[in-house]
């Protein structure tokens, strides 16, 4: 059977392939946290309430280390930092929803969520622009907000819900399967490797790269920086670097 | 163990059960804030949006260098440890492909080639 074509399943369908990259990150995300001492039930809790895979490697990470409990709170609060840009982006498209709906919006926000909802939210706006245009009518400059009920939402719902079934189901596959692994196998060296394969993408200039080798060197240096505060201390420095040399560099 | 202290464990510690509540909490306030505050703050202030933008690159390298990269021994020694070798592959991989799964395949497969066979 053929599924229908409706903005939710396109989402579904726009959201597959990058499912390739999010269930072994999410695997990693289930097997690292009992390694650290979550129990089954916490690992799941950990993908269910926070589901910010970045953020949760980050933390486990810490509580393996014997992080204090600020000091873990407060290195997931600097790496989910960046969702606040794509809150600013997609707020006004989002303006004539309810406030239960909106807040819905935000817990499943995540950098692919975004991604394809606001591309989609644009495309729509440069049509219904050019219709404006062509009938004489006046065009909207400010962004077309989506209507409850709407396509705008049922498309956001398929590029949102898709990643977090599948985030779920890839913990706890990582529950079951980090329990019959033996250590040597060096499985928590996955954790690192999500990493790397996030931050490589990120290097877009050399501002990034500045932010990011800066970053890497006081995080090295970082024995020096007392309570496992390395990550929070690193990343203001790389941040701070970054955005001045933007400013130096034009 | 008793029923009840199994029960416990599964559970888990309740500090743990915290953790996992305040950096939800925290999580979906950034994730808010701009659409709760829509119509009041319309707009990042420009000096902010250059900062943020540095964010992903500069946690991802804090999360990414000491795991691969260790200083405690000789240059040496950290070139060739199996951790550094393998991770250096796998950014060449994620640098090529741009993908998460690529690249973890190829990171562990070099790191158990490493451990295990040289």
């Amino acid at each position: 059977m053929r599924r229908p074509s409706t903005p939710f399943w396109d989402g579904v369908r726009v959201s597959l392939p990058v499912l390739l990259g999010l269930v072994p990150f999410g695997m990693v995300a289930g097997i690292t946290a009992v390694d650290a001492g979550f129990s089954p039930i916490q690992a799941m809790g950990l993908s269910v309430v926070v589901f910010a895979g970045a953020a949760q490697l980050a933390a486990i990470d810490l509580v393996g280390e014997g992080g204090t409990f600020a000091v873990i709170v407060l290195t997931a609060a600097v790496i989910n930092v960046r969702h606040i840009m794509y809150s600013a982006s997609i707020a006004p498209y989002l303006r004539r929803l309810s406030l239960a709906r909106k807040a819905l919006v935000a817990y499943l926000l995540t950098d692919q969520a975004y991604a394809f909802s606001v591309e989609r939210y644009r495309e729509t706006e440069a049509e219904r622009r050019e219709d404006a245009e062509a009938t004489g009518s006046t065009a909207a400059t400010t962004p077309i907000p989506i209507t409850p009920g709407g396509d705008g939402v049922a498309y956001y719902l398929g590029v949102a819900l898709t990643p977090w079934v599948a985030w779920q189901i890839a913990t706890v596959a990582g529950v079951v399967l980090g329990q019959g692994v033996p250590d040597e196998w060096g499985l928590s060296f996955a954790l690192p490797l999500v990493f790397i394969a996030l931050l490589v993408p990120t290097l877009d200039g050399l501002p990034a790269v500045l932010a990011a080798a800066v970053s890497g060197a006081v995080v090295l240096a970082g024995g020096a920086i007392p309570f496992n505060l390395g990550i929070v201390v690193a990343a203001v420095a790389g941040v701070t670097v970054g955005a001045v040399a933007e400013g130096v560099l034009g | 163990m008793s029923a009840i202290d199994a029960a416990f464990d599964a559970l888990g510690t309740p500090r743990l059960w915290a953790l996992i509540v305040v950096i939800g909490v925290a999580t979906f306030l950034l994730r808010f804030s701009f659409i709760f505050l829509f119509g009041r703050v319309e707009e990042v202030p420009p000096r902010i949006r250059t900062a943020l933008r540095f964010v992903p690159p500069a946690v991802f390298a804090a999360l990414a260098v000491p795991a691969v990269v260790s200083i405690d021994g000789s240059l040496g020694a950290t070139v060739t440890d199996d951790r550094f070798l393998a991770g250096t592959l796998a950014a060449a991989v994620a640098w090529r492909t741009e993908s998460i799964f690529a690249t973890i395949a190829v990171g562990m497969l070099a790191l158990w080639t490493f451990r295990f066979l040289v």
